[in-house]
């Protein structure tokens, strides 16, 4: 019941806090994007290779953009508050349609590379902290450095050059096997095998990141009374460790973690071209290459949405894994 | 036999040894104080009771036998049996040696649980039992409490409760109410003292509170850099202290009836410090000692039993009372 009277709390002040901070990003990143130079107009013209300065005109006035600059935002927040993220004029659709295209598959691809980082992370801080400073935490130790010091697009690189090139075993390009038609489990498991290689080389820098976190703060946690207090009862080291230290330990770890939802939508843009994942990284990509501001605009509309959910759910974890932390 | 024999206990840390050679027993039933400064040994000596040492600390020598079974003998296992079944542990520390992310009610019911066969529901009835016994106020609605809920004392209650959910033979008690205010230190002593009557237990008190040790012990044993200097019963050790440091210890007590103040005289106290004697021969209590004689610098001197059940490690005084086994303290 407690619980549940926490869980409104914070839900309540995500509510309020999230309104104004969404409209100051859209505000922003709007004016932001105008500094740019060029606009679609421009590239498409580019493109055709033959453009007049009437035909030019006549692309801006269809998309809008021979309209003031504090006219064209106001246009763009009334259709927002319909919902409505306007026309791409690259892509010649609804934006919001576009994105709901990508969304699923980055979603996926985000979750998976975040959950298995938090996994293998945790996994390894455990073990490192168990036998610190002997040998499982020394090899443990450059593995973590390793993952670290390797950039995300390299590690996705080597892993194609080895699994698909070299074994054979997973595919190196796109979420799903195209034109295969599977259904049921085939479907599921190709799918899975196709999220394998971009989810490992978006994760590898986090896991190196968690691991050390979770090493720290298990160590931290080993030296506290309760631990004591806990090995008084004749529990099992096991149990202590998994139930008293680590839940303990947790609190920084998915902290980051929170903080890490954004981090892992800019990295996205690069593991998504280097592994061909047709997800919202890449539609942010070509949406600045082709001066497609509706676009770019609904992209980064969407990907601060999803920090502040990913905040919210971190919020809510917090108050399930240390009661201490009251919602403010 | 006694319930707890502590014989010749050593444990050493690298670079120094923090217990030498100390022992003591305890009965069923009664309360012993082991006293003595910070760093002198006394927390050491309990942790090692249970096997709960540092990992960098190692026990040298000696034995330590809980009704008959040498504790040091025990595979870990085996010594996670007596853990919070026979012997169990109350911490300085209330505000930090309870979970504070887990409810009052798991952490109690996970020693229930672990050694005993009850179902989740029957284990957290004998938890409102346990609360209810150290008196605390309704205790079935605090029992999905979390720590940070409580107050000092309320926690310390908590610990009790945890530590003898299991009906232990002995419980150490290491400082249980040095971070308590006055008022909830009596009160907790006195739960403590009231508890251990009801279930027949014996406590291990470990404090430097004087005050402390007369009012609740049946026993003293005081320390002084390591080793166990003086042994007795409560009111001999207070009538007539027989160790130079003992009798430091009781001078140095302030007494403002007698109107001993600070503003109106100068506080006795023991002169020089503990570190004194570092890397010394002899009696490491010399080099503060006003009775010393050449000989305590050279040979540390041996605990001896003396008549009334004392025991005490100073030749000087040893001669004074009369010998080992004189007819009469002076």
């Amino acid at each position: 019941m407690r619980m549940g009277r926490r869980v409104a709390t914070t839900l309540r002040r995500t509510a309020i806090h999230a309104v104004p901070t969404v409209l100051g990003i859209i505000v922003l990143d709007f004016l932001l994007l105008r500094l740019m130079p060029g606009d679609a107009a421009d590239v498409i013209a580019s493109e055709s290779g033959v453009a007049t300065a009437e035909s030019m005109a006549m692309l801006r006035q269809h998309f809008g953009l021979d309209q003031p600059l504090l006219t064209q935002l106001m246009n763009f927040l009334g259709h927002l508050a319909q919902f409505n993220l306007g026309f791409s004029p690259r892509y010649n659709m609804p934006v919001v349609d576009l994105i709901l295209q990508r969304l699923p598959s980055t979603l996926l691809l985000m979750v998976t590379a975040l959950a298995l980082a938090l996994i293998i992370g945790i996994a390894m801080g455990s073990v490192m902290a168990a036998w610190a400073g002997r040998w499982p935490d020394r090899i443990l130790s450059i593995v973590v450095l390793l993952f670290y010091s390797m950039p995300g697009f390299w590690v996705g690189l080597m892993a194609i050059v080895l699994f698909s090139v070299k074994l054979g075993w997973l595919p190196s390009d796109g979420d799903m096997t195209i034109g295969a038609d599977l259904g049921g489990w085939a479907s599921i498991s190709d799918r899975l095998q196709h999220l394998a290689l971009p989810a490992l080389a978006l994760g590898s820098f986090f896991v190196a990141v968690y691991a050390r976190l979770t090493r720290a703060s298990m160590l931290e946690v080993q030296r506290q009374d309760f631990m004591r207090t806990a090995q008084a009862k004749g529990l099992h080291p096991l149990l202590i460790q998994l139930r008293h230290a680590l839940r303990n330990a947790l609190v920084p770890v998915t902290t980051v973690a929170g903080m890490h939802l954004g981090n892992l939508l800019g990295g996205a843009v690069v593991t998504e071209t280097v592994f061909g994942w047709p997800g919202l990284g890449r539609l942010a990509l070509e949406a600045v290459l082709a001066r497609d501001f509706s676009t770019l605009l609904g992209v980064l509309l969407l990907s601060s949405l999803l920090v502040i959910v990913a905040n919210l759910l971190i919020d809510l974890l917090h108050a399930w894994l240390d009661p201490r932390i009251e919602p403010a | 036999m006694s319930l707890l024999t502590v014989d010749k206990l050593s444990v050493a840390f690298p670079g120094h040894v923090a217990v030498r050679e100390a022992s003591f027993s305890i009965e069923s039933g009664e309360t012993l104080a082991l006293v003595g400064e910070s760093g002198c040994g006394k927390s050491v000596t309990a942790f090692s009771v249970m096997r709960l040492l540092p990992s960098n600390a190692r026990i040298a020598s000696g034995r330590i036998l809980l009704e008959g079974t040498d504790l040091l003998s025990l595979s870990e296992p085996e010594m996670r049996e007596v853990r919070g079944a026979k012997v169990s542990l109350i911490q300085q520390e209330p505000m930090t040696s309870l979970n504070p992310v887990l409810s009052i009610g798991l952490q109690i019911t996970e020693v229930i649980r672990r050694h005993e066969k009850l179902s989740r529901r029957a284990a957290r009835a004998r938890a409102v039992e346990l609360l209810d016994l150290v008196r605390i106020p309704d205790a079935h609605r605090r029992l999905d409490d979390h720590p940070h809920n409580l107050s000092g004392g309320m926690r310390q209650r908590v610990m009790i409760a945890m530590a003898v959910a299991c009906r232990p033979r002995l419980l150490i008690a290491d400082e249980p109410t040095t971070a308590l205010d006055v008022t909830t230190q009596a009160q907790v002593l006195d739960l403590l003292d009231d508890l251990r009557r009801r279930l027949g237990m014996a406590v291990l008190l470990i404090t430097h509170d004087l005050g402390v040790v007369a009012q609740w012990a049946d026993r003293i044993a005081v320390m002084y850099a390591g080793r166990i200097v003086e042994q007795g019963g409560i009111e001999p050790f207070f009538a007539r202290p027989l160790h130079p440091y003992s009798r430091g210890l009781l001078g140095a007590r302030v007494d403002v009836d007698a109107d001993e103040h600070y503003s109106k005289n100068r506080l006795s106290e023991i002169p020089g410090s503990v570190g004194s004697a570092a890397g010394q021969a002899g009696c490491s209590f010399a080099p503060r000692c006003p009775v010393a004689e050449p000989a305590c610098r050279r040979a540390v001197p041996p605990l001896v039993a003396l008549p009334d059940e004392r025991a005490v490690a100073c030749p000087v005084t040893v001669v004074l009372a009369g010998g080992p086994h004189g007819a009469a303290l002076r």
